[in-house]
């Protein structure tokens, strides 16, 4: 059949195909729905990866100021190091700012708001580094253990394979700052709970030392092992004294 | 299905686009504000906790 003896279509190009027998318009709806299935899978793709960093960022920009403007001034000298027994830091309620942290490694804009806890939402991710609850507080004998994301959710543990030993890790809170230098860098299965133990070196032990751990996911886009950090407490400073000189140093630096 | 909706907007194409336009913003809206955040900690995809995570 040539065109020009085509019957003239009383329906519009479009509508072509609205007869068909019910199996043919049962897959045509079927059809829709694994289309819109595929896009709303796809956009998740955009949420995860691209959006929640857009957020997080956001979101801890805002967390840092608040927390702040709450804090006793610290006036912008370096000020004189100590290192005998810190403050003793309060214990703060689940989802509380005590702490912003810095690491000079991950450049001067760096910086971090910590919350208590790890839980996903209202914690790691809405813009916050956790702590775990369990573990022990900035400066204290023990484990200072932290959370983050290494992807999506403002990714604030994404350098973790950029630190090397003896990199400052620089904890602010109301009442200290808290420089500690990293000893250690290893990957662990999710299941491996001794790195969290007060004495991660020998969890049977008893804790010596003032020591910190950045916990994160490894490999990248994955989630199948753990990338730990081990710190300890170099020095500390009063925040009325001044800033730790490595702070000062940092944001000369740019 | 889509084909259902087009015919069951009312105006003139031009305003049935703008409709769709709406309803699509609309809907990922919701799905970035509402259903991805609540769907996300569900899926193994970024955890970067130990243990139980407490």
């Amino acid at each position: 059949m040539s065109l020009a003896e085509a019957p003239p279509s009383a329906h519009r190009p479009g509508h072509a195909r609205r007869g068909g027998s019910p199996g043919t318009r049962l897959l045509g709806v079927l059809g829709e729905l694994l289309i819109t299935a595929g896009v709303i899978v796809g956009l998740f793709v955009v949420w995860q990866v691209f959006w929640t960093d857009v957020e997080g960022s956001r979101a801890a920009a805002s967390h840092i100021d608040s927390f702040e403007q709450s804090l006793p001034v610290s006036p912008e000298q370096p000020a004189v190091e100590q290192t005998g027994p810190p403050p003793t830091e309060p214990a703060p309620a689940p989802g509380e700012t005590f702490a912003t942290m810095f690491v000079p490694r991950w450049g001067a804009d760096w910086q971090f708001p910590i919350a208590e806890g790890v839980a996903r939402a209202g914690v790691l991710d809405a813009g916050f580094v956790g702590h775990y609850r369990a573990t022990q507080m900035p400066g204290e004998i023990g484990n200072f253990a932290l959370a983050g994301h290494r992807q999506s959710h403002a990714k604030p543990f994404y350098g973790v394979d950029r630190l090397e030993t003896g990199d400052e890790i620089i904890v602010q809170t109301a009442q200290a700052w808290y420089v500690y230098r990293v000893t250690e860098s290893y990957v662990v299965a999710p299941t491996d709970t001794d790195v969290l133990a007060p004495n991660p070196g020998d969890p049977t032990a008893e804790a010596t030392e003032r020591t910190i751990t950045l916990t994160t996911c490894h490999p990248l886009w994955s989630t199948r092992e753990r990338w730990i950090i081990h710190g300890v407490l170099d020095h500390w400073v009063d925040r009325a004294d001044g800033q730790p000189a490595e702070l000062i140093a940092m944001e000369e630096d740019g | 299905m889509y084909g259902w909706l087009w015919r069951h907007l009312p105006g003139p194409a031009m305003v049935r686009v703008l409709i769709l336009l709406a309803l699509a913003v609309g809907i990922v809206v919701a799905l970035f504000t509402v259903v991805f955040p609540a769907v996300a900690p569900l899926l193994p995809l970024d955890q970067n906790t130990l243990g139980d995570g407490s």
